[in-house]
């Protein structure tokens, strides 16, 4: 089989991460893609693309699963498996093509032979280590640290790399360095053209499983019909601060804040009021019925308190952003803290930490202010209204989210709260319904 | 290659005007002229020209400087002096000029004032402003009491506590300055052709209701008000102004052309605006293209109204000179009160079919930007037009985020076709 499937494509060019959404016809969502934006949207744009029609793939694989009589009481378990491992294979490709940069990068020195022989067994040793820990990270049914490859990587490799330096005696900062420029150029790679030989080794690794090695027949060929589908992309809609510099055509360029009230709309129909913070602006939208946006406001000149300033902060505190909202829930009485403004904030949590406050405690602070800046927004534009949907990376914060919906109850009193496990995408989300919506 | 501006007779005529006044400023000591400095809203130009004293408005002073990129400089200077970042930037900027060496705009000296006449005090800020002008020039200042159009409506008795104070406190303070009795003839004939070319401005705003319309009423529309809020109300070189002015409208309107923008004409217009607050201006052609290349056009505004209300009916009346200043003084649009400015703009929208309105909110005036908001709620529940709302300032470079601007801008635009769509959807549909 080689058909062909009609999708509608919108891309999110944030400051931070770019998404991409595919849509299929009768507004189904059938996949999605994130990456780092980077400095390079094309790369960025070209990657998501090609992530959310892997994920599209996926769920077509899904479907024709449990189409099949033999397979289908065990499909999603069967599809637990595979993605699982599909994600090793994509990740074992990449950890390899690091390598090889690292190796490219000691070449490039300009230092003496020996030494950089010497750097270049000691790569070769920590990705040793980090190929064998890299299968513990993806298990079926275990929930991945981070989205983006340079996330995992960089973290198993700071890990190893401490351990071996110290080892052989050799600069840990010298080893990080050569990471820092390879990673880059990793990022900047599309690794799309090796789908079928990651799905080829998930499957093979699947097949291994005793409960599923009978299914062979049925999952070779459901596989090789979903790597043979082409997509006819209809039409693409691009958004997000990058969306300029996509080659398209104006009508083909929309606001994220329309793309945002529609997309929340999309996701929960009976969504008033939507407040989205991004990397670097926070907008407070109000939607009608229909999704159409009839107002917002959002951060003017200033970008304080919006996701960016949460980065920061947790590199700060030497953190993954992602481990922020864990550390502020275990605080029993949160800081009070007002300034949001980025350049003062390492400041502020330097003195807080000398004078003995908690980390904890500060952290909460921080979400609290970041949050009581977007709750001057919503008043802003209009007020929050039933049903409120947050969106953007900060909404899979759990301590932002604490924070918002206190804040929303003590000012406009209850309401129901939405907040989608893919919120991140819900500006690509928007995108693809113009898309489709314009053809 | 730099895009050559395309220049009317109406703008050349302006660029002389304005250059010969800076010049005949440049030249007023040796000529023996006594020079008044005064702000736009609520000028009382005509008394000063009856007097054969010289006009010199510092906000506009500014806002040339700033449109020569000059403002940055002397903004940073009046900080260095002890101004804060969020004192008005026009007074920075003047303040910053004066200390500079009080080169204007055009490059030549101006003259230190003979008197401060400040006659119109709705606008706080303006009250200091002439306080600090007075501790450096050290010249008499005469500081009217305008009341407060807190009922919305001026009544015989604000009237004539205003005209009380021109006759006895402005008009004996002039004739002193000057060294010349009142002439009252003079001053009426001044105020006959103010009327006149109230006339044809009124005219000029009003066909902004054609579609396409022939003017902008704001980024144009700054231009069209430049002679009457500036020096030259009263005057036959405005006259003349507006006589061309308006032939250059009939000419459009009869040819069905849209107004000048910055990339050419304005022909095929998408959206309909009514704008309300002062335009940035260190930046203004950015600002001016990033409307026009949207194909949005201005068809009315309030802050070219700052200088007069003219279309609600207002004219210079020569049969009762003082109490036309007076009128004049009191109905400065920023003199009213809340409810009557949403009446202004509520009427501009509905009158001049407009799309949807948008407020330019400028951080350092709080004479425009305070109610803003509330402003923006009422018209969108009055009208059910989509309002937008950004923010800049008016001289100081370092407040103009364009990439900001821009990206609300847009959105704002594609609100307004969103809901096009949907009511073209719910017309079908019936």
């Amino acid at each position: 089989m080689n058909c062909q499937t009609d999708c509608f494509i919108g891309i999110d060019l944030g400051s931070t991460t770019t998404k991409a959404v595919v849509m299929g016809r009768g507004e189904r969502v059938l996949g999605r893609g994130i990456t780092n934006s980077r400095s390079n949207y094309e790369v960025a744009c070209q990657v998501a693309r090609e992530e959310a029609e892997t994920s599209t793939r996926f769920l077509l694989l899904d479907d024709r699963l449990k189409k099949d009589a033999k397979i289908s009481r065990s499909a999603g378990k069967l599809l637990s498996y595979i993605s699982c491992k599909y994600a090793l294979g994509e990740h074992l490709k990449q950890l390899s093509a690091l390598k090889d940069e690292c190796a490219k990068v000691i070449v490039e020195w300009n230092r003496g032979e020996e030494e950089k022989a010497l750097y270049k067994g000691l790569m070769s040793l920590i990705f040793e280590r980090l190929a064998s820990v890299s299968e513990m990270s993806f298990q079926p049914g275990g929930k991945a640290q981070s989205d983006f490859f340079r996330d995992i990587a960089t973290s198993l490799f700071l890990k190893e790399a401490e351990a071996v330096t110290k080892e052989r005696r050799l600069s840990f900062d010298r080893a990080v360095g050569v990471f820092d420029k390879a990673i880059l150029r990793v990022e900047s790679r599309s690794f799309a053209a090796y789908f079928a030989d990651y799905l080829g080794f998930a499957c093979e690794e699947t097949l291994k499983v005793p409960e599923f090695s009978g299914m062979r027949g049925g999952i070779a060929s459901a596989v090789k019909d979903i790597s043979g589908i082409r997509f006819n992309v209809v039409s693409m809609v691009g958004t997000g601060y990058g969306r300029l510099t996509l080659p398209f055509p104006k009508e083909q360029i929309r606001s994220e804040i329309l793309c945002h009230g529609l997309g929340a709309h999309y996701m929960f129909p009976l969504t008033r009021t939507v407040l989205d913070i991004g990397g670097q602006d926070t907008k407070a939208i109000q939607v009608d019925a229909n999704g159409i946006v009839t107002g917002f406001q959002m951060n003017d000149r200033c970008a304080a308190g919006c996701g960016r300033y949460l980065g920061y902060i947790a590199d700060e505190m030497n953190m993954g952003v992602h481990q922020l909202g864990p550390l502020a829930m275990q605080s029993k009485k949160p800081a009070r803290i007002n300034s949001t403004c980025t350049v003062f904030a390492g400041a502020e949590l330097r003195e807080r930490l000398s004078l003995g406050e908690k980390r904890e405690d500060i952290i909460a602070g921080l979400h609290r202010a970041i949050i009581l800046r977007a709750m001057s927004l919503i008043a802003r534009s209009g007020g929050a209204f039933s049903e409120f949907t947050f969106t953007g990376g900060v909404a899979r914060n759990q301590a932002a989210t604490a924070a918002l919906k206190e804040l929303l109850v003590e000012n406009y009193g209850e309401m129901k709260m939405n907040i989608s496990s893919d919120s991140i995408y819900t500006g690509a989300l928007g995108a693809s319904l113009f898309a489709m919506r314009a053809s | 290659m730099k895009q050559e501006v395309q220049k009317e007779n109406s703008m050349l005529l302006q660029k002389q005007m304005l250059s010969d006044h800076y010049r005949r400023l440049a030249r007023a000591k040796e000529d023996g002229k006594k020079v008044v400095y005064t702000f736009v809203p609520g000028n009382l130009n005509e008394l000063i020209w009856a007097f054969d004293m010289l006009p010199v408005h510092p906000e506009i002073n500014a806002l040339q400087s700033s449109m020569r990129k000059l403002s940055g400089n002397y903004i940073l200077e009046a900080e260095k002096f002890g101004h804060s970042e969020d004192v008005c930037t026009y007074v920075k900027c003047d303040i910053g000029m004066l200390r500079k060496g009080n080169i204007g705009p055009t490059g030549e000296k101006l003259p230190p004032p003979d008197l401060l006449l400040l006659s119109y005090t709705g606008c706080f800020t303006f009250m200091k402003w002439f306080e600090l002008l007075e501790k450096e020039y050290k010249c008499p200042v005469v500081m009217l009491q305008i009341p407060y159009q807190g009922d919305g409506e001026v009544t015989d008795s604000m009237r004539q506590y205003v005209v009380r104070q021109l006759r006895e406190t402005a008009v004996p303070m002039m004739e002193k300055i000057s060294g010349k009795k009142l002439n009252e003839e003079k001053l009426k004939s001044l105020l006959e052709s103010a009327a006149r070319a109230e006339d044809d401005l009124v005219w000029v705003w009003d066909s902004a209701k054609h579609k396409p319309s022939p003017i902008d009423a704001y980024f144009g529309g700054v231009y069209y008000v430049g002679p009457i809020f500036s020096a030259f109300r009263g005057l036959p070189e405005c006259e003349q102004y507006y006589r061309e002015l308006r032939s250059e409208v009939e000419f459009r309107i009869k040819h069905k052309m849209g107004p000048t923008v910055p990339d050419g004409e304005l022909k095929e217009q998408k959206f309909r605006l009514v704008v309300e607050g002062p335009p940035n201006w260190t930046s203004f052609r950015e600002f001016w293209k990033m409307f026009s290349d949207e194909k949005a056009v201005v068809v009315s505004s309030t802050y070219t109204k700052v200088g007069g209300l003219y279309e609600r009916g207002f004219r210079h009346d020569p049969s009762r000179p003082f109490e036309t200043m007076a009128d004049y003084c009191l109905g400065c649009y920023t003199n009213r009160n809340l409810p009557s400015r949403i009446e202004i703009i509520e009427k501009y929208i509905k009158d001049f079919d407009a799309d949807g309105f948008l407020i330019n909110s400028i951080k350092s005036c709080n004479s425009f930007s305070v109610g803003q908001l509330l402003i923006l709620r009422e018209l969108e529940q009055r009208t059910g037009k989509a309002g937008g709302f950004i923010e800049s300032d008016l001289v100081d470079p370092r407040y103009f985020s364009a990439a900001n601007i821009k990206n609300r801008l847009e959105s704002y635009f594609q609100m307004i076709e969103a809901k096009r769509s949907v009511s073209a959807q719910k017309e079908m549909a019936k």
